[in-house]
């Protein structure tokens, strides 16, 4: 455009100029006091007292078939025949995974251990359980925790990443944006980050635990690995731990759950350390009642009295499972 | 660039098709390529591709060389900060830059009187120098390259500005000042070079700053969870600093502070090859200072310690009178840096006195901070003033967020040197990343099985950090009835260091409870701190870890038998 050369008006501004100018003057002011009167927070609140919300979990349980037992016990030292006896023994993963599913699996990956040490879900009891539901026609899997060690370093070392890159399952980091704000009606457990983006897209829920020693709750097994799909300020739970874990069996209902104890921890729990915390032991447990596989596992692959585990009677007594797995029916298999 | 010379691979493309009247080979090439590409259709590949062909290689100046240089070496420098990551981190050398760096090896074989691993490969830069005068600086160095492109993005205003803000400026002199002043100083065992060295300076910034903002403002491109990093504004504002201040004298950082071009000025006085005027064909129109890069006068006596050899004064030439020429006239250049003897005795007692004034605190020895917890495979503190060069490249790798620049923990002569801080972060037992990355030695490259005591090093025990401590008015099983043990169940050695007792007590209310209260072994403490990070009395942990107990220094030990194996492996016994 053309510069105009500026000519002096002793009248000032002209009509047009005026009007626009207070079009302008108008338009600013107005917008001003729609946004302040739309933005205008009239009540005070209480800091941290604020009414809270959140989502809760669906059930993933599967009414496709009824399994043929509670409890399919495999004995073996090859854990990929194991995994896949135990879960045979239950009548296959058909009767848990449909053609298409999107299926979760969730190990314990909360330690940047090597899997030797057995801290951590061993990746041969992934890729058995991998394979297991990709035979059975899973559109996709999703493998997702939320370590204590940093994430990258425990899935890279515990092996986890490499069974995933190798059958092409989606690992899930905890990242950020991955957490939303879980709402329950726990004994302790309310109002808590959860680990929600593999939820998202998921139909099935497979748990994957090893049977390990626990420095304050005795053992970690099925239960205690729900802890990994939780966030934030997690090192309060240990105040209340029996209670919390507890409470893991009303937050989810999985589809199935897998408890490896092909290794057992048996010392310096959860983190071990050396192949002298480690026991062969060579049993897979495979069902749907975590309570009756924790109480199997704490029995027989620990070795220790039940009546010690107090979060065992907890979930018991609140009706979230039956800890009297030899009253069930536990079908056995030795590979 | 001319493409005429005969072992040209262009000329045989000449006497296979080329045609009677082509001026030159690679016109002609380039005619028959276009010739041979009309009939088809083009997609977008071809698109591109035949726009890079016709203005890209058609007119290949050698500007344009240089322009690819500097975006190749900025965007690998680039990658190389982003896969400085456990997650992408696969053997590559992500310390290059750093290595290639002459300053961090001739300084640190000053402090050391050695030149550590990898360094030995920044012989590639300095020979070169030695030959061609600075081209680092306009050719490589990715600094140099932000500073270029931000002038050439906001810098730009009339011909005459642009070429009276291109003539040599007596501030020039600084740099030299700086680094005569870091070098005396590393002389004494203080290596501070890397507080303005540029491959230092924008790898902290880089790693501390820029990433972690980032990140802050798009969550999950750089990490799983959120860093921080302690005095990140501060680094970032000098960053800012430098680069804006672009627009007032270009390319202010590289002409006026950086002492790594100061010491490849200094190399350049040896340069056999450089730019020249020719005084008989110059018309004195100074156009030449239009884009000079380093204010080294080509329009005078070129100032050889000035010039970044970036090749702008030739292209810029109305009358081609400038030239890229093999020993020319003597006359025709300064030789030397614009830095008086006088001054370079001032600078020279900057040094010295800096040094001895800093030093004099006593932070590196007895009066050293219990905060300062170096990363595992650190040198003892004297040393590791005479290796660290702050580029931050371990904080940068660290998985688990626990190092952190210190502002004054470490003295100021540790200024941005690494230090743990548990409220961050905590020492990952199975990683010595930190170390691997380290380009001089200050954390050594250490195995897991070396920092562990494992294996072959079982003997010789694990590297310790510090030795957590316990405060009982703060922990919950001791102080408030309340049960806890975090701190055994994160305890990563085996046996743990951390155990506890079983006590049942009377509860205020007169209800009996049952806790486990915590105590630390030190003989097996290795002061990683996960203890004190997962502690849930998070604002001031009920255990922490402090300096004392670190195997580096003799000094620091705690226990007499600490360095005892059979004590050790007594105790690995009972526990069994």
């Amino acid at each position: 455009m053309e510069k105009q050369p500026v000519t002096p008006d002793p009248k000032g501004m002209d009509r047009r100029q005026f009007i626009r100018h207070m079009a302008l003057t108008g338009a600013t002011s107005g917008g001003a006091i729609l946004a302040g009167l739309y933005m205008w927070q009239r009540q005070h609140f209480v800091p941290g007292f604020q009414e809270q919300s959140g989502i809760s979990l669906p059930s993933f349980i599967t009414d496709k078939m009824k399994p043929q037992a509670d409890l399919g016990v495999a004995h073996g030292y090859d854990r990929i025949q194991t995994t896949r006896a135990a879960i045979d023994a239950l009548g296959g993963i058909s009767r848990f995974v449909s053609k298409g599913d999107v299926v979760m699996l969730k190990p314990n990956v909360a330690f940047d251990r090597p899997p030797a040490l057995a801290a951590t879900t061993h990746p041969e009891s992934l890729r058995a359980v991998a394979q297991l539901v990709l035979e059975a026609g899973a559109k996709k899997v999703i493998v997702a925790d939320n370590p204590i060690n940093s994430p990258a370093g425990c899935f890279l070392k515990s092996g986890i990443s490499a069974v995933a890159d190798d059958l092409g399952l989606e690992l899930m980091y905890p990242e950020q944006s991955a957490f939303t704000q879980l709402q329950m009606e726990g004994e302790i457990l309310r109002h808590w980050p959860l680990f929600y983006r593999p939820f998202e897209k998921a139909d099935k829920v497979i748990g994957l635990a090893p049977c390990k020693d626990h420095n304050l709750c005795s053992a970690s097994m099925s239960m205690k690995n729900w802890y990994g799909l939780l966030g934030g300020r997690r090192n309060q739970f240990h105040q209340h731990i029996h209670s919390i874990i507890s409470d893991f069996a009303l937050m989810l209902q999985p589809t199935l759950i897998v408890l490896d104890g092909v290794h057992v921890l048996q010392s310096n729990g959860p983190t071990g350390g050396r192949l002298s915390d480690v026991k062969e032991v060579g049993t897979v447990v495979a069902g749907t009642d975590m309570v009756a596989i924790d109480s199997y596992g704490y029995t027989n692959m620990l070795g220790r009295d039940i009546a010690n585990l107090e979060y065992i009677h907890k979930a018991h007594e609140r009706g979230l499972g039956n800890m009297h797995w030899q009253d069930m029916i536990v079908k056995e298999v030795r590979i | 660039m001319s493409c005429g010379s005969d072992s040209c691979g262009c000329r045989s493309a000449n006497e296979n098709g080329g045609g009677p009247e082509s001026a030159s080979p690679v016109t002609d090439y380039i005619a028959k390529a276009n010739k041979q590409e009309q009939p088809e259709k083009k997609g977008p590949v071809g698109r591109v591709v035949s726009w890079f062909v016709n203005t890209v290689v058609a007119d290949m100046r050698i500007t344009r060389v240089r322009v690819l240089s500097q975006t190749f070496f900025f965007l690998l420098f680039l990658f190389f900060v982003i896969i400085t990551d456990l997650r992408y981190l696969k053997g590559y050398p992500v310390s290059l830059f750093l290595e290639l760096d002459p300053l961090v090896a001739v300084a640190t074989a000053m402090t050391t009187g050695t030149v550590y691993k990898t360094l030995i490969i920044s012989l590639v830069l300095l020979l070169p120098t030695l030959l061609l005068g600075r081209f680092f600086c306009n050719w490589i160095c990715p600094y140099g390259t932000l500073h270029q492109f931000t002038r050439f993005l906001f810098g730009k205003r009339d011909e005459q500005w642009q070429i009276d803000s291109n003539r040599f400026r007596s501030l020039q002199q600084l740099k030299y000042i700086i680094l005569v002043a870091m070098l005396v100083a590393a002389a004494f065992g203080s290596l501070q070079i890397g507080l303005l060295d540029p491959i230092c300076l924008f790898h902290r910034s880089m790693s501390t700053a820029i990433l972690p903002g980032i990140n802050l403002v798009l969550p999950d491109t750089f990490y799983v969870k959120q860093f921080f990093h302690v005095g990140a504004w501060l680094i970032g504002a000098i960053l800012f600093f430098f680069v804006g201040m672009n627009v007032v004298i270009p390319r202010f950082f590289c002409r006026a502070v950086c002492p790594l071009g100061a010491f490849l000025g200094v190399l350049s006085k040896f340069s056999v090859i450089r730019i020249e005027r020719d005084p008989n064909k110059c018309i004195d129109c100074d156009a030449c200072l239009k884009n000079c890069q380093g204010a080294s006068d080509p329009h005078t006596q070129l100032r050889k310690s000035e010039c970044f050899v970036c090749f702008e004064c030739i292209e810029d030439c109305p009358v081609d009178a400038i030239s890229f020429s093999f020993m020319p006239n003597k006359d025709h250049e300064v030789s030397n840096p614009p830095m008086p003897g006088r001054r370079t005795a001032m600078a020279s007692l900057f040094g010295i006195a800096g040094y001895a004034v800093a030093r004099a605190s006593g932070a590196s020895d007895s009066n050293f901070k219990k905060e300062v917890i170096r990363p595992p495979g650190s040198v003892k503190e004297d040393g590791f003033l005479e290796r660290c060069i702050k580029c931050d490249q371990c904080i940068r790798v660290c998985p688990t967020n626990v190092l952190q620049p210190t502002i004054m923990e470490a003295g100021l002569e540790g200024f941005w040197t690494p230090i743990l801080n548990m409220k961050t972060g905590y020492c990952e037992l199975n990683c010595t990343l930190c170390g691997q990355v380290c380009p001089t030695g200050a954390i050594q490259r250490v195995t897991i099985e070396e920092k562990n005591g494992r294996g072959d090093f079982a003997e010789q025990g694990p590297i310790k950090l510090g030795t957590a401590f316990y405060d009982r008015g703060r922990c919950l099983p001791w102080a408030m009835e309340t049960p806890c043990v975090v701190c055994e169940e994160v305890c990563p050695t085996s046996p743990k260091a951390i155990y506890s007792r079983e006590v049942t007590i009377r509860k205020r209310d007169g209800n009996k409870i049952t806790l486990r209260r915590p105590y630390v072994d030190p003989s097996l403490c290795i002061g990683c701190g996960i203890c004190e990070h997962e502690c849930p009395v998070k604002d001031h942990a009920a255990i922490r870890v402090t300096a004392i107990g670190e195997t580096r220094s003799q000094e620091r030990r705690l226990l007499m038998d600490g360095g005892d194996p059979s004590n050790l492996l007594d105790l690995v016994k009972r526990n069994r």
